[in-house]
């Protein structure tokens, strides 16, 4: 998120988007990083999920 | 498991709302930049935000047509993931914007008054305290069944007000906030192609996921109301 803020100074010329990142790869690292944590919170929650149904079949 | 369909397709949609929303080409604007991907997180936030709120509405609607204190369960449940994601909306456009259009000679206090005199920000956050309240109604009052009549009533006005105060009213005056032409997301001569691609199935995922975190909660709930009525 580093490259909108820098980038927005320099306005003058035709929008830059971020090529950088995605030329050199990083921008895979950022989506896997999104993912793990996407992939957390989704576990979290099937976990809670799976733990009150368990509660309502108890009774 | 068929029963669960829909929250393995909400994983599915947010999966893909990441890939293909940090990896798929987009429209290059000079003030935003990549920044417009955020179409798919900061927009879904209010999107999503607005369904889960019409659902609490129709279940304040039956609550008042059938006395049935589940819909009152319903209605606060969904009304609540709401107000989180409008929160969160509030949040990332907050970022968003001061990325985009403050401007970043201005000094932060000098450009926090031009971000406070937005119609839009004004409106989002009229809106959010109307519903902060009804959950502060709630609380005043004991009885349940008084409880959920007067909430469920004013609740059918929080939601009529989210109209002319986020969508009306703001778009009547001068605003940096994108959208004055029209509706900016959904007009379909506005939203570019590529855009729409990863657009659609992100609202469809981000709103998967408030039903689904919404439904645990009333659950958890109607546990709760039954292990109290049993005991």
């Amino acid at each position: 998120m580093v490259a909108p803020a820098l980038a927005a100074i320099a306005q003058q010329e035709s929008a830059e988007m971020a090529d950088t990142m995605r030329s050199n790869g990083k921008i895979y690292v950022v989506v896997a990083v999104i993912l793990t944590i996407l992939a957390g919170l989704i576990l979290y929650v099937a976990r809670l999920d799976r733990k009150i149904t368990r509660l309502e079949k108890g009774e | 498991m068929p029963k669960n369909w829909w929250k393995i397709l909400c994983v599915v949609l947010l999966a893909y709302t990441v890939i293909a929303g940090l990896l798929f080409p987009v429209p290059a604007l000079r003030q935003l930049q990549e920044t417009i991907r955020n179409l798919y997180f900061h927009v879904c936030m209010w999107f999503a935000m607005m369904i889960l709120f019409t659902v609490s509405v129709v279940h304040s609607i039956r609550f008042l047509s059938t006395l049935d204190l589940k819909q009152d369960i319903k209605a606060m449940n969904y009304a609540s993931t709401g107000v989180v994601m409008g929160l969160l909306g509030y949040a990332t456009g907050a970022i968003w914007a001061s990325y985009t259009w403050a401007d970043p000679n201005n000094p932060a206090y000098a450009s926090f008054g031009s971000i406070v005199r937005e119609p839009k920000l004004i409106g989002a956050a009229m809106a959010l305290l109307i519903y902060f309240a009804y959950f502060v109604l709630r609380s005043s009052i004991i009885d349940i069944d008084k409880k959920a009549r007067v909430s469920a009533v004013y609740n059918i006005f929080a939601y009529a007000m989210l109209f002319p105060s986020i969508w009306i009213i703001p778009r009547l005056l001068p605003s940096l906030h994108p959208g004055q032409e029209g509706n900016p997301a959904l007009n379909y001569n506005d939203i570019d192609a590529r855009m729409r691609l990863v657009f659609y199935p992100a609202v469809i995922g981000w709103t998967l996921l408030g039903v689904w975190i919404t439904t645990l909660k009333i659950r958890l709930n109607l546990l709760k109301e039954k292990k109290w009525m049993n005991a």
